[in-house]
């Protein structure tokens, strides 16, 4: 049996173990999701009482100006909540630490297709992570042009100066080259390391998640990574590609060019986020009911429809850019054809709760809760692909709504569907159902009343990105929801602070966990809990899917793992 | 027990090495990195008015001549693989630095156009062409560079007598690398100095 590195640096900080490396990108990812949300609730807090010191740690952020946020820094905040919510947490946790992790165990492999490559991937984006923090020590502060880095504002070091903007790409750039990394293993080790027996029709739906959202990164991540380069060039080397008028240097710069690059791959990027989360939903929908995933193939040929789709309607996101009309109709319906396959594999996850023997174990309550919000985020959705209703909306508080239901909610209880269900397995220790279940009741509380309360103000015309409604006579009534935005963030950042306990305290003395908590029947759950260095003594052999819940012909139990041999012999009767 | 059939054999989706899989998965993404340069290069031409003719301010027939030299590179590289597969070490060896000095050859001539155009007055900030032109070249060279590293290695490497005919991958993934690297830069060619 192979043992695990002696050296300390070899075995737990550059290790090429796909367990080890899936941990490190799981803590990165929750500093960065705590960073995040801190940032969160200074915006809420600016918004609620513009211009008031912050209690308790105004005075240490903003010395300068008696603890309130400056004009200056309101910008950096939305732009670096932005940008380290979607780089450097969820990112980091879902592709990262639930890929790593749930690959190789999944398909029955010793590790990934490259183990070195999936360490450099790794340090790629400590590297850029610690670039970014850095950036808000530079002169000038962080970068403040928002997550989306629109030109001209900032390709033109005229508009915004400072060497934290450059940071702030640069750290996006390392990250990319780092999910590029990540995605060439998880799709080679998906397609290739199968274990015998594991036809791609018995995959779990999880790592179909995170194949199509691999292939999603390779195809459109190179893509907003040239944009970046080029942002850069224009700010430092003096070229023009995307600016134009009385900034250029010289004439011929597109200023569209770079919203037609940014959301080519940034549409893209909200189904990378979401695929891999659906996957995990509907696994984890089958188990904790019971009973199979219901119309698997389609739930697998709709998200793959998914995948292809989000390719050709980046130009939802541009209709009042001054994009030809007839243009921006051919985006409208190609993003409403998206509904068709979202509805399938919907009502496929209606369809598994449907009569089942259903356990609400923590795990299983995030995953309702995706199905929640994300029913809300997507029938939204529904309204901003409209080209007249997203003239009217386009810019306000409804698009962030809409944005945050998706991308925030369901991807955030995605992420913790995630950490719940495979916590035991990954450090062989229980959490606290207790505390568990109080952080799901809380959060799905609080998350709710934040982003409907978006969606309220953004109806009344609340602009996005903007830091004191009061100044707008039209918004005036509206500062009651900020106020209660404010409060109900506040209530889901405590909130987490249940979950933060749970973690640490289960890491250190969590009762121990069997090898198979939740009588899941994929592969990972036949190794013990924490799996041996090399996941398996010998190559394990598939003989059913991974769904085989609730057979009737069973005598000691009411499933079926993806080993058990009796299946050949089930499947025929 | 069409089953127990299916339970008993491996079932890779490509019959292909995971290193070769690998380089193709790795080559896609390069196809759509340079997709975004070559496609943002086409819109900002199309969309701009008076764009000079590209004879008139490159070099052409010094960067036709640094095409012949990577396209020759792109032979020797073959021959690099056909050796090692026929486990003749010395030729192997031979060609796979033969291969790299035409990289550092390309390279070479590259830096000697993009000094003597420097000087010329057409830079990276001069015009839209310009920075065009060294955005899209620049990082080619780049890809180049890395490219000439690799052969280095796999240079040294053979020199320890790493690869024989049971053992050749690393040189056939690499030559995947090298002959992208090729066709890139033909399309290159073919896009901003003769059209």
């Amino acid at each position: 049996m192979a043992h695990p590195p002696r050296s300390f640096w070899r075995r737990y900080v550059f290790s090429t173990n796909h367990k080890v490396i899936a941990v490190q990108y799981l803590l990165t990812g929750i500093l960065f999701l705590a960073m995040g949300g801190l940032m969160a609730l200074l915006i809420r807090w600016q918004l609620a009482y513009p211009w008031q010191p912050i209690p308790l740690v105004g005075k240490l952020l903003f010395p300068g100006s008696g603890g309130a946020v400056t004009p200056e820094a309101y910008p950096m905040l939305f732009t670096m909540h932005g940008g380290i919510m979607v780089f450097f947490a969820i990112t980091p946790i879902l592709l990262g630490a639930m890929g790593n992790y749930t690959i190789p165990l999944e398909v029955g492999a010793r590790d990934m297709a490259f183990p070195r490559l999936n360490m450099l991937s790794y340090w790629l984006l400590f590297l850029g992570s610690m670039i970014l923090l850095v950036s808000f020590f530079v002169p000038g502060g962080a970068a403040g042009f928002g997550w989306t880095i629109y030109a001209p504002l900032s390709s033109s070091t005229e508009v915004s100066p400072g060497w934290g903007q450059d940071l702030f790409i640069l750290g996006l750039a390392l990250d990319a080259v780092s999910i590029l990394m990540g995605g060439l293993n998880y799709i080679t080790t998906i397609m290739q390391l199968r274990a015998p027996g594991l036809t791609l029709r018995r995959l779990p739906l999880t790592l179909w998640g995170l194949f199509y959202s691999a292939v999603l990164n390779t195809l459109w991540l190179p893509i907003v990574a040239a944009a970046l380069f080029m942002v850069l060039c224009d700010r430092r080397l003096g070229t023009a590609f995307f600016v134009a008028g009385p900034l250029a240097p010289h004439s011929g710069g597109q200023v569209l060019l770079y919203q037609h690059l940014f959301w080519g791959f940034g549409h893209p990027e909200v189904y990378i986020l979401i695929l891999p989360v659906w996957g995990l939903v509907g696994d984890l929908l089958s188990v904790f009911s019971r009973k199979p995933a219901f119309g698997y193939k389609a739930t697998v040929v709709s998200m793959l429809t998914i995948t292809i789709l989000s390719g050709i309607v980046w130009g939802h996101h541009m209709f009042t850019s001054g994009m030809n009309p007839l243009v921006g109709k051919a985006f409208m319906i190609l993003t409403i054809t998206i509904s068709v396959p979202t509805a399938i594999f919907f009502l496929n996850w209606l369809g598994t709760l449907w009569r089942g023997a259903i356990r609400l174990t923590v795990p299983m309550l995030f995953a309702l809760g995706v199905v929640f919000v994300f029913a809300i985020g997507g029938l939204t959705g529904l309204f901003n692909a409209l080209q007249v209703f997203d003239i009217y909306i386009h810019d306000t508080y409804f698009v962030v709504g809409h944005f945050h239901y998706t991308l925030a909610a369901s991807v955030l209880f995605g992420a913790y569907a995630f950490i719940y269900y495979w916590f035991p397995k990954i450090f062989g220790r229980q959490m606290s159902p207790l505390l568990g279940r109080l952080h799901f009741g809380l959060s799905f509380l609080f998350l709710n009343a934040v982003f409907s309360g978006m969606f309220v103000v953004g109806l009344h015309g609340h602009m996005r990105r903007i830091a004191d409604a009061t100044t707008y006579e039209f918004l005036k009534p509206m500062q009651a929801w900020n106020v209660w935005i404010g409060w109900a963030a506040l209530g889901l950042g405590l909130s987490q602070l249940l979950f933060f306990h749970n973690f640490v305290r289960s890491l250190l003395k969590g009762k121990t966990a069997p090898a198979n908590p939740w009588q899941a029947g994929s592969l990972a759950w036949t190794v013990s809990s924490p799996p041996p260095e090399h996941n398996f003594e010998a190559r394990p052999r598939v003989f059913c899917g991974p769904h085989e819940y609730g057979v009737p012909e069973l005598t000691d139990g009411d499933w079926l793992s993806q080993t058990d041999p009796r299946a050949a012999t089930l499947a025929k009767s | 027990m069409e089953h127990v059939a299916e339970g008993t054999v491996e079932s890779p989706l490509l019959d292909i090495p995971v290193g070769k899989f690998g380089m193709w998965v790795f080559l896609i993404s390069e196809i759509m990195f340079f997709t975004g340069l070559i496609g943002s290069y086409i819109v900002l031409r199309l969309g701009s008015t008076g764009w000079p003719q590209p004879r008139t301010i490159l070099n052409t027939p010094l960067l036709g001549l640094n095409t012949v030299v990577l396209l020759s590179s792109s032979l020797t590289m073959v021959l690099a693989l056909a050796a090692a597969q026929q486990d003749r070490q010395r030729a192997l060896q031979r060609y796979l630095l033969l291969t790299a000095l035409l990289g550092l050859t390309f390279l070479g001539i590259k830096g000697y156009d993009y000094v003597h155009m420097w000087h010329r007055g057409f830079t990276i900030s001069s015009s839209l062409f310009g920075s065009c032109y060294y955005l899209l070249t620049g990082f080619h060279a780049l890809h180049v560079l890395s490219g000439v590293i690799l052969l280095l290695y796999l240079f040294t490497a053979a020199s320890r007598g790493l690869f024989s005919a049971a053992n050749y991958g690393r040189i056939e993934y690499s030559g995947l690398y090298w002959h992208f690297i090729d066709i890139v830069w033909v399309m290159l060619f073919a896009i901003l100095c003769l059209v």
